[in-house]
């Protein structure tokens, strides 16, 4: 029971605040009062039975999924490579650290200059963004498989494709997903600015024109969405990683 | 029953390996990369359907034999021969258990069972085949209704059965178990201990315990080996021919239990001249 009341409470006391904020606000600057809770969520009301806002929003879930693919399929060989091979390691930790520690907006412009404008230099930036926590958590879980596993393995005279794939890549699929929740995380939040740069459609673009066209409520609307999509493929993501482990 | 420990070896390397057995193992040898020898001059006979036990303290090298043994690690020194013929890999015909259960979480208790029937270098079986035999290991374990159970719904104990079933599915002439019951409580183990005897001798397979629990070697074995010494020997051996229940037989096993005990005793005191070992013999 407590288990409910207790986030609803949370939400409820933020929707106070903002209430209480955008009153404030208001009455330094009336035209603050589209950003009140009643005008964006009578805002979201429309654009969600309106015809307008799917198109940005299946665009951005493509390109949320095609970064995140891009990911995991970079991703998971480095990490494996990562986890199986010390010398690889060795070699690789300083520049995947210093590379992880740069905002990957900040290749933006590089981006577009390589990749020009579009798709591209967002897949780029997504992936780039996305690639690693999945890296870091699949070397991670090489590292943690059950060495019983590996003996049990050789115990049964097994090639090393089965071994690859019958025990260690179903041992690190955990750590992948849980490099996977991480990353989808990551990539939504970078989505978002992202799009805000030499593309013409999607989440980003979508927050920026509502800005440009003066529809605070719309704004406000569009925020909501971001954060409800995003919670949503995060349940997704959790739910996958708990039915793999049968928990 | 009383070779004297300064016989430690009480098969000399030279001795054939014998045909008849199910494992038979003749001056064994072995050393991790850069390190001394863990054990040499190893020599071990299982006849079938027998239980033996592989006693001795923690480090002694035990688990290294049994991984020799098992040929997951090439001998230093020496020969193996499973049912008669010199092994060189791992055999389709014996199976392993663990100190931890170690099954893979990403399958049900049945696909655990299974996980060993279906590869490449096994013998191939028909899907019914499969089933079969899967459904007949966990019975045997005592799990029937529990076959899709997933790992982390099990208990220690449970999950410590689903891995014998596991080994007991490739219908194996040999066990190699490494203190398999080492991790659970006072009372699982105990049970274990009896479905242990009880399976080997319904599946007709021999097994080779290894343990560092004298009482659960002298409730469990046919046979006896104590190692010890550095690099490590077999330096005694007892057949343990108390009727069993031998929980019924308190006489017989304290007695046992006992000469064990002495003879550990003797191995600690003779670990300080260790290097007249091999004058006498
Ligand atoms: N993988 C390994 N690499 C190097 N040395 C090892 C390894 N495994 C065990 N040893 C050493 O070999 C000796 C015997 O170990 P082990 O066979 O595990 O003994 P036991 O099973 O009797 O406790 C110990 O001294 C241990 O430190
Ligand atoms: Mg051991």
């Amino acid at each position: 029971m407590l288990r409910l009341i207790l986030p609803l409470a949370g939400l409820a006391a933020a929707l106070l605040l903002w209430a209480a904020g955008a009153a404030w606000l208001t009455q330094r600057m009336p035209v603050a009062a589209d950003f009140a809770p009643l005008p964006s969520a009578d805002a979201l009301w429309q654009l969600v039975g309106g015809g307008d806002l799917w198109p940005h929003v299946w665009l951005s879930l493509k390109r949320v999924l095609v970064g995140l693919a891009l990911a995991i399929a970079i991703g998971v060989p480095l990490g494996v490579l990562t986890g199986l091979s010390k010398r690889f390691a060795q070699g690789t930790t300083p520049l995947f650290q210093f590379l992880r520690m740069v905002s990957p907006l900040s290749w933006m412009p590089l981006a577009v200059m390589v990749l020009g404008v579009g798709d591209a230099p967002v897949y780029f930036l997504l992936a780039f963004a996305a690639v690693w926590p999945i890296l870091l958590n699949t070397a991670s879980g090489v590292a943690q498989l059950d060495p019983n596993w590996l003996l049990l393995a050789r115990s049964l005279s097994a090639t090393r494709r089965e071994t690859v794939f019958r025990v260690v890549l179903p041992g690190i699929t955990e750590h992948i997903l849980t490099g996977v929740r991480l990353a989808i995380g990551i990539i939504w939040i970078v989505l978002v600015p992202a799009e805000m740069l030499g593309v013409s459609a999607g989440l980003g673009y979508f927050i920026l024109d509502t800005r440009d066209r003066l529809a605070y409520s719309e704004l406000m609307a569009a925020i909501l969405l971001v954060g409800a999509l995003g919670y949503a493929l995060d349940y997704l993501a959790r739910t996958a990683h708990a039915r793999w482990l049968h928990r | 029953m009383n070779a004297p420990l300064e016989g430690g070896r009480l098969y000399g390397a030279g001795q054939p390996a014998v045909e008849g057995h199910a494992l038979s193992a003749r001056g064994l040898a072995y050393a991790y990369a850069g390190a001394a020898s863990v054990f040499a001059d190893v020599a071990i006979d299982i006849r079938h359907r027998e239980i033996v036990c592989l006693l001795g303290g923690s480090g002694c090298g035990k688990s290294s034999l049994l991984r020799v043994l098992a040929r997951l690690e090439a001998p230093t020194a020496g020969e193996i021969r499973f049912l008669g013929e010199v092994l060189t890999a791992p055999h389709p015909r014996a199976a392993l258990v663990f100190q931890q259960a170690s099954l893979l979480p990403w399958l049900d208790a049945a696909g655990n069972v299974g996980f060993g029937l279906d590869f490449d270098h096994q013998p191939a079986l028909s899907r019914s085949e499969r089933a079969e035999r899967v459904g007949h290991a966990l019975s045997a374990v005592g799990l029937a209704g529990h076959a899709h159970r997933y790992p982390a719904q099990l208990s220690g104990g449970m999950a410590q059965r689903v891995a014998l079933a596991r080994a007991l599915a490739r219908q194996p002439q040999l066990l190699f178990a490494d203190e398999p019951f080492s991790a659970l409580d006072a009372i699982t183990r105990a049970e274990m201990q009896d479905l242990l005897v009880e399976l080997v001798h319904r599946w007709h397979t021999a097994a080779l315990l290894v343990t560092h629990d004298i009482d659960e070697a002298i409730l469990v074995a046919d046979r006896i080996l104590l190692m010890g010494g550095a690099p490590g020997r077999i330096v005694r051996e007892w057949a343990v021919d108390i009727e069993r229940p031998r929980e019924a037989q308190p006489v017989a096993v304290t007695a046992l239990r006992l000469d064990i005990l002495n003879a550990l005793h003797a191995l600690r005191a003779h670990s300080y001249e260790h290097h007249q070992t091999e004058g006498k013999t």
